[in-house]
């Protein structure tokens, strides 16, 4: 069935916009965390805004992580390739430090994402725990044992501390609590 | 260029910023030279928060201050005067315990300042604070722990965690000092008036004395210039190394 549907010049462009503003935020999301690549910034909660002017120019808003994550820098320019490669190539980037990013912002599937490659996912409540209250329940990501010991408060990266699991004595990475 | 912000707001977020810089800095000199391997790691992301935290105090005191200048000219292109930090983060790294007993003392300050800096009228810097607080509240752990540790340990590493303290200590008051610049800020509701973290900062860290079983140094008169732009020669030889690249080479990128 062919309807006449009357040409609606506003609504059309209306209706592009919303589809470009679909794609600018499917390339955005596409893009990793160098330093944890199977976790995409919608993941983690980076990717806070991707927006699209009458220009049809986008900006994409990120939260910055850790003071001194240096994949931040990464991550932006990250961001311009991914939407230069699918016909945004003036789109800019912008940090905002409203709101304040937080482990809590990563979504479910994150945290199984990160148990899936041996990092054990931040725990809820984040710096809730008092100065030196025993730690809290980190888990082994590989076998599961709840009898974990930490190394250290810090580890191979700004996000991670260095723990080991005392069952099966393999070493693993917790992603640190903020 | 005059180097001084007349924006308030800027000028007290600098000073925010010359203190991380220079502590941040201290910490770098710890690389490939801290005890274990561990600890090597554990002071490089000490100084990479420090460092974090710095540029986003400088970025945004250089948007309040109306973007004339940016972090780079604040870090590197300032002289000895024109850094506001509190003598304390100069203070050199010292053995083990004097660099974990400074830290200490820092954190112990920095986390309550910045826990109600998260409520300052300025989105932006409320946004910081409260992630650079749960940064510090780390720090605070890291070096309390080690100075449990090292004050509750052999007779040697108690006596050195001691000593530490005792030398530090006449750096404490200037950090709750408050100036007419805190003042200012303070009452403007943008900022913090340090004289109010006191509390917060002795509950952390008698806490931590008591466990180490370390003794809480008398509160001398004190040390005090920094926050007013007069340093210990220390500062000066921080910044001929900090600042060597963009002095002999200006504006060099790469
Ligand atoms: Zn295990």
């Amino acid at each position: 069935m062919v309807s006449q549907a009357p040409v609606d010049p506003v609504a059309d462009r209306a209706r592009a916009q919303r589809a470009r503003l679909q794609a600018a935020r499917a390339a955005a999301a596409r893009v990793t965390d160098p330093e944890v690549p199977v976790l995409g910034i919608d993941d983690l909660g980076i990717l806070h805004d991707v927006a699209i002017d009458e220009a049809g120019t986008v900006t994409v808003t990120i939260l910055p992580t850790y003071s001194g994550c240096p994949a931040m820098g990464a991550i932006a320019l990250g961001i311009e390739a991914e939407l230069a490669r699918d016909g945004f190539p003036e789109a800019r980037v912008k940090l905002t430090n409203t709101p304040a990013w937080s482990t809590e912002r990563m979504s479910e599937a994150a945290r199984e994402k990160l148990r899936a490659c041996g990092i054990s996912p931040p725990e809820r409540a984040s710096g809730k725990r008092a100065l030196f209250s025993p730690s809290p329940d980190v888990v082994c990501p590989r076998c599961g044992s709840p009898d974990t010991e930490r190394v250290s408060e810090f580890g191979s990266t700004a996000c991670k501390a260095h723990w080991r699991c005392r069952a099966c004595r393999e070493p693993f990475d917790h992603f640190k609590c903020i | 260029m005059s180097f001084a912000s007349c924006d308030p707001r800027a000028a007290w977020l600098m000073r925010l910023g010359d203190t991380t810089l220079v502590l941040g800095h201290r910490m770098t000199e710890w690389l490939s030279r801290a005890p274990t391997l561990e600890e090597d790691i554990a002071l490089a992301n000490l100084g990479l928060d420090l460092i974090g935290q710095t540029r986003l105090f400088y970025t945004r005191a250089c948007e309040l201050e109306g973007g004339a200048r940016d972090e780079t000219d604040l870090a590197y292109r300032r002289a000895e005067p024109d850094y506001r930090n509190p003598l304390l983060v100069e203070q050199p790294n010292g053995n083990f315990a004097d660099t974990m007993a400074r830290h200490l003392i820092f954190a112990g300050f920095a986390t309550p300042l910045y826990q109600r800096l998260a409520a300052s009228c300025d989105a932006e810097t409320a946004g910081i604070a409260t992630r650079s607080a749960r940064e510090t509240t780390y720090h605070l752990r890291h070096a309390g722990e080690w100075m449990i540790r090292l004050g509750d340990g052999t007779d040697e590493s108690h006596e050195r965690a001691q000593a530490a303290l005792d030398d530090l200590w006449p750096y404490v008051p200037e950090l709750f000092e408050a100036d007419d610049l805190d003042r200012a800020v303070a009452a403007s509701g943008f900022g913090v008036d340090p004289s109010t973290l006191r509390d917060d900062f002795d509950a952390a860290v008698d806490d931590v004395l008591a466990r180490a079983r370390l003794a809480k140094p008398a509160e001398p008169r004190g040390q005090r210039g920094g926050k007013a732009g007069r340093h210990s020669e220390h500062l000066g030889h921080i910044l001929a190394e900090l600042q060597y690249l963009q002095r002999a080479y200006p504006d060099a990128r790469w």
